[in-house]
């Protein structure tokens, strides 16, 4: 990957929504680098659409600052600012042909007309859609007129673009294959994308860093990896990905070490580099752990640090995975863990008594 | 049994359905047959066919002045109440206002009040007003009972309008005015060519407030009516009930051809925008 610009390109400060008594957006800080590919995530209702409206201009913060390349962006309206957006419905203009969809923007520019054409040809192989310029709009499929949504966007050059649940109408196939596209185009264009989406999965593939968003304020912002490894709360790392929570108590702290109880696992010793800074031990009651960091021991698999003993309770085969719920002693809930389907392993039945193999450095601990 | 049963009902059902129809077009068909026949009096058996009564209005002049009046009353009154209609089929499609649904209902009234009732009361009105009764308190009146027509037809082009598109535009740096140029108007133009058609009509059809509302010059409506003083006048005042009638329907098929081309244009199925015509 190209080395990434910290150049800021967008910075919120402070920006607050309230639409009526109901707050949508509680004072969000964020900087936005130049050639970006950056991801707000929530669940609906959580502001990441609102902001993304702020930003385009359509909508106006009820307080604090929007500054887009160093230009303050209040009073500035939508058709003025160096943003374009991909619309969730695509929007595009029912009455016209795709040409004339994408060469939309150069000609509120006054672009001379054969200039137009050879822009909006451009813009159109950029999204594989290359000759289609004639085509009407209601002859388009979804991925087609999603594409068309993109290279009308793309072909204003503008300074961010600005996408909204794009791949949400496709279905997962097209969709799988879109995320890849998208991800490719940005890197190859260098412009700043700004995504938002309530799936996970997709933001954790296509972006740079992600701002994962609850009840209009941003939990954690973070690169995919570190949102994965150190989600900061529970709300998080629920969120993203599959997250075993288990009960344990802090114990004591001695030369750099901190000791925990988790009943359900044993006793063990951290190293401080895993406390997060700020952690209050008193409050500790939570720890948390990924299933593909838990591991059923089979004969002849690699020790691990630890060894807890558990009981399958029930098993889901994903054909290159199987999730299996194991009851640890000591803890109310199942777990689940990952197991990779590896050849000549079978899949062990409920009912069976299974080591369950872990490591200190996979336990995630929550501010 | 039951299947009998079935068909006989399904047997009364269809012969109830020819004999309603009967009822509702038969007078309508008598007007073309009597407008053709070669006789003064209105009766059967039909004599033989003529066209002499379709000259007798080419060379009538007091008629060629009440079909003028009625065409600039029918177009006043139709582009004035498309105008109104548009910014209320607008507004109710775009804005969230107190009381909406109350003040929508209220715009619509006029649709199931009675004529006579609202001609009487805009009577009383320009009498205390002390307007002088003119073309133009016709077309006021017209354009009163004609708008909630126009928010009818209107509305579904307004509802169907997907509000991202304008923000689109917006987006791609277009100002206010050319977004309603370039995106809205052309969207909406088939929903406002069906409005204007409807409204024309049925400005042009409108007997009992352009009756009461009208000075001395009258339209089109109103002179047939003084006409049927005279029963030598008939046959042609048949003729040109005639030319209204075939009018009227062309009018009202070309608005309906048009909101259905609207609703195409923005992909929605033509019957669930609450087909009009």
């Amino acid at each position: 990957m190209a080395s990434l610009s910290t150049k800021p390109i967008i910075d919120l400060a402070g920006v607050t929504k309230t639409f009526g008594s109901f707050q949508a957006l509680k004072g969000i800080n964020a900087t936005i680098h130049e050639s970006e590919f950056f991801s707000l995530l929530g669940p609906s209702g959580c502001g990441k659409t609102t902001l993304l409206r702020m930003i385009a201009g359509f909508e106006t913060p009820t307080d604090g600052t929007i500054v887009i390349a160093g230009e303050d962006m209040a009073g500035v309206p939508a058709n003025r600012r160096p943003t374009n957006m991909v619309f969730q419905s695509y929007a595009i203009f029912p009455h016209l042909c795709v040409a004339e969809n994408v060469g939309y923007g150069l000609k509120t520019r006054k672009t001379p007309k054969a200039e137009i054409a050879r822009e909006v040809e451009q813009a159109l192989q950029m999204v594989d859609l290359g000759g289609l310029g004639s085509r009407a709009a209601h002859e388009l499929s979804g991925g087609q007129r999603q594409r068309v949504a993109l290279a009308r966007a793309l072909v204003m050059k503008p300074k961010v673009v600005l996408l909204d649940e794009p791949l949400s109408a496709l279905d997962k196939q097209l969709r799988d294959q879109m995320q890849v596209e998208l991800r490719q185009l940005q890197q190859r264009l260098g412009i700043t994308f700004i995504l938002v989406t309530h799936d996970q999965e997709e933001a954790l593939t296509m972006s740079d860093r992600i701002a994962v968003m609850f009840d209009g304020r941003i939990a954690q912002l973070a690169s995919p990896e570190e949102l994965y490894r150190r989600p900061v709360d529970r709300r998080v790392a629920s969120f993203i990905g599959v997250m075993n929570f288990l009960d344990a108590r802090a114990t004591g702290r001695m030369n750099g070490h901190l000791a925990l109880d988790i009943p359900a696992l044993g006793s063990i010793e951290l190293s401080s580099a895993q406390v997060p800074e700020g952690l209050d031990l008193r409050n500790l009651e939570t720890i948390g752990i990924r299933p593909e960091m838990l591991t059923i021991l089979f004969e002849g698999s690699e020790q691990t640090e630890h060894v807890a003993r558990g009981e399958v309770t029930g098993t889901a085969y994903y054909g290159d995975m199987t999730y299996y719920s194991v009851r640890l002693p000591g803890h109310a809930e199942d777990v689940t863990i990952s197991m990779r389907n590896t050849a000549g392993r079978s899949i062990v039945p409920p009912g069976s008594e299974v080591p369950v193999g872990w490591g200190a450095d996979s336990i995630v601990l929550f501010q | 049994m039951k299947s009998a049963l079935k068909g006989l009902s399904a047997k009364w059902l269809a012969l109830y359905a020819v004999a309603y129809m009967v009822f509702l077009y038969a007078p309508v068909i008598l007007l073309p047959m009597f407008a053709f026949n070669d006789a003064t009096i209105i009766s059967f058996p039909l004599t033989g066919f003529t066209t002499q009564w379709f000259d007798v209005l080419w060379q009538t002049e007091s008629l060629h002045g009440a079909v003028r009046n009625s065409l600039v009353v029918g177009l006043s009154s139709a582009v004035l109440s498309t105008i109104l209609g548009a910014c209320a089929a607008r507004a109710a499609a775009r804005y969230r206002f107190p009381a909406k649904r109350g003040i929508m209902s209220f715009i619509m009234l006029p649709l199931v009040l009675p004529e006579i009732i609202v001609a009487v009361a805009l009577l009383v009105l320009l009498m205390q007003l002390g307007m002088p009764l003119s073309l133009a308190t016709v077309v006021l009146g017209h354009v009163l009972i004609c708008t909630p027509f126009s928010i009818v037809i209107l509305n579904s082009a307004f509802q169907g309008l997907d509000q991202s598109l304008e923000e689109a535009s917006y987006d791609l740096g277009e100002s206010r005015w050319g977004t309603f140029r370039r995106v809205v108007l052309p969207l909406v133009m088939p929903g406002v060519v069906s409005s204007l058609l409807i409204t024309f009509t049925i400005s042009l059809d409108e007997f009992i407030i352009a009756f009461f509302l009208t000075g001395t010059e009258v339209t089109l409506p109103v002179y047939i009516w003084s006409q049927l003083r005279f029963p030598g006048k008939l046959p042609s005042v048949m003729a040109l009930g005639t030319i209204l009638l075939a009018l009227s329907v062309l009018l009202l098929i070309l608005a309906e051809w048009f909101r259905r081309r609207a609703a195409r244009k923005q992909g929605i199925e033509a019957s669930a925008t609450g087909g009009f015509a």
